[in-house]
């Protein structure tokens, strides 16, 4: 699994990995490599749900107040 | 050269104004003066400028539409046609619409720059483009330190804490503040965002007017992802709300319209969750009905089972076999019961009972008939109880 994927990725994988199971016309070791791929996946989303802070940057580095002060600000 | 009648004259000149298409339709910046309120309704001015001025007529029907007759003094924006009085000889303007001065400008404005767009197509509901359901990177347009970012910020920490926010810093008012806009959407342009928050919080009428600017209209309508636009309150609206594919009310509503729930996110992860597993859970259920279908018909057909069945079928042979043989064996204890009872009714030894003897030689044969002894010859006499022997005299 890519760290750099995105919930959206990994949930849209998701959702594809479920389709398939539930068409049922996989081979069974397939079907349960794709269940463990699945259950590492929800795992991953479930994580960065729970997990996930607001990252904030600005486009203009010195011309505006940092993320840090803008973050303290608010 | 000619000679004309003082109404030759003004039918003419009236003639000559109204044929001009600019005094047609002119909007005129100036200031009010010598107001007055005919009883007809009616109200008569005068519009002036430095030492400049013109004479003024508004209709009663269109008095009726202001929400305050104007004071003396006002600055004022008057629109309608410059026609010529001949009556007394006057140019007048026929004001039809009039706004204080400022917004009166900047509304003109507003109106004609919407009308324009609004025929290019710029604001064409066909071009709308639905908003990404989960947004990864969402850019934001607005001044750093205003109110409307800590809103926008706010919004997504409580609701979607998984996206990352690259803020594009703009001015939103003032000189300038339009080139800023312009410039912080090209900037998110070429971040890579997934949708486009323009926003400003509120403010009166000509502080949001950065947001009115055509060049800002052609970069928001240039986006290559979705915009929403979050200008003001919810009463105002700016050329962007327009060209924004989504047009949001508040700068907090942007943000909500561009983040789904958190916990909606989490209840639809849960889902689908137990649909995976009640899906995997059915499939190996349909395996193990398989293999048990097949495992079944395998041993029916298995050398095991044919032996068992083979000795089982033995088992019964010799079962039938053994009942067959009992049955007979009564059948012949039966038949020779039934035998010996007719025997024993036949039998000589009941005679000997009635006092009868059998008699026989010695040798064994029976004595039936008196000639066959002679004197002398050993008899055996055989009586109901034992036998005896006796010698023939």
């Amino acid at each position: 699994m890519n760290e750099t994927e995105g919930y959206e990725e990994l949930y849209a994988r998701l959702q594809r990995i479920v389709e398939r199971l539930e068409a049922g016309d996989l081979p069974l070791a397939e079907a349960l490599a794709l269940y463990e791929e699945g259950v590492a996946t929800a795992a991953t989303c479930q994580k960065l749900l729970d997990g996930a802070a607001l990252r904030v940057r600005s486009l203009a580095g010195g011309l505006v107040p940092s993320v840090q002060d803008m973050e303290t600000a608010s | 050269m000619q000679l004309l009648s003082v109404a030759q004259l003004n039918l003419y000149l009236r003639e000559l104004l109204d044929t001009d298409d600019l005094l047609r339709d002119v909007w005129v910046d100036g200031e009010i003066s010598n107001f007055s309120r005919h009883s007809s309704g009616h109200c008569y001015f005068t519009l002036k400028e430095g030492d400049a001025q013109i004479g003024a007529v508004m209709w009663k029907s269109v008095a009726a539409r202001l929400a305050t007759l104007p004071l003396n003094g006002e600055a004022v924006l008057a629109h309608g046609r410059v026609a010529f009085y001949e009556v007394r000889g006057q140019v007048q303007l026929y004001v039809d619409a009039l706004r204080p001065a400022g917004i009166g400008v900047l509304q003109a404005q507003f109106e004609r720059l919407k009308e324009r767009l609004g025929a290019e197509g710029l604001f064409d509901l066909s071009r709308k483009r639905p908003l990404p359901a989960l947004p990864r990177r969402i850019g934001v347009v607005t001044s750093p330190t205003g109110a409307a970012l800590q809103d926008i910020l706010n919004v997504l920490r409580r609701r979607y804490p998984l996206a990352e926010v690259v803020i594009a810093p703009c001015q939103v008012q003032g000189t300038g503040a339009s080139d800023t806009v312009v410039e912080a959407l090209y900037a998110l342009y070429d971040a890579a965002v997934d949708v486009i928050i323009v926003a400003r919080g509120g403010g009166a009428a000509e502080d949001l007017w950065a947001f009115n600017d055509e060049r800002v209209a052609r970069a928001v309508f240039a986006s290559p992802v979705p915009v929403v636009s979050g200008v003001g309150h919810e009463t105002d609206t700016t050329i962007i709300d327009f060209v924004a594919d989504v047009r949001a009310p508040t700068p907090s509503a942007a943000a909500e319209l561009v983040s789904p729930d958190v916990t909606e996110l989490a209840d639809d992860l849960a889902l689908l969750r137990t649909r995976m597993t009640a899906a995997v859970t059915q499939r190996l259920a349909d395996a193990h009905d398989a293999v048990t279908w097949l495992a079944d018909r395998l041993e029916l057909r298995s050398p095991e089972n044919r032996i068992r069945r083979d000795r089982q079928q033995l088992d019964e042979l010799l079962r039938r076999a053994t009942v067959m043989l009992d049955r007979r064996i009564a059948l012949a204890h039966a038949r020779l019961d039934g035998e010996r009872g007719r025997l024993h009714a036949l039998s000589p030894l009941a005679t000997l009972g009635r006092g009868y003897a059998v008699v026989r030689h010695v040798a064994g044969a029976l004595v039936t008939d008196a000639a066959d002894v002679a004197p002398d010859d050993r008899v055996e006499i055989t009586v109901r109880q034992g036998t005896f022997y006796a010698r023939v005299e």
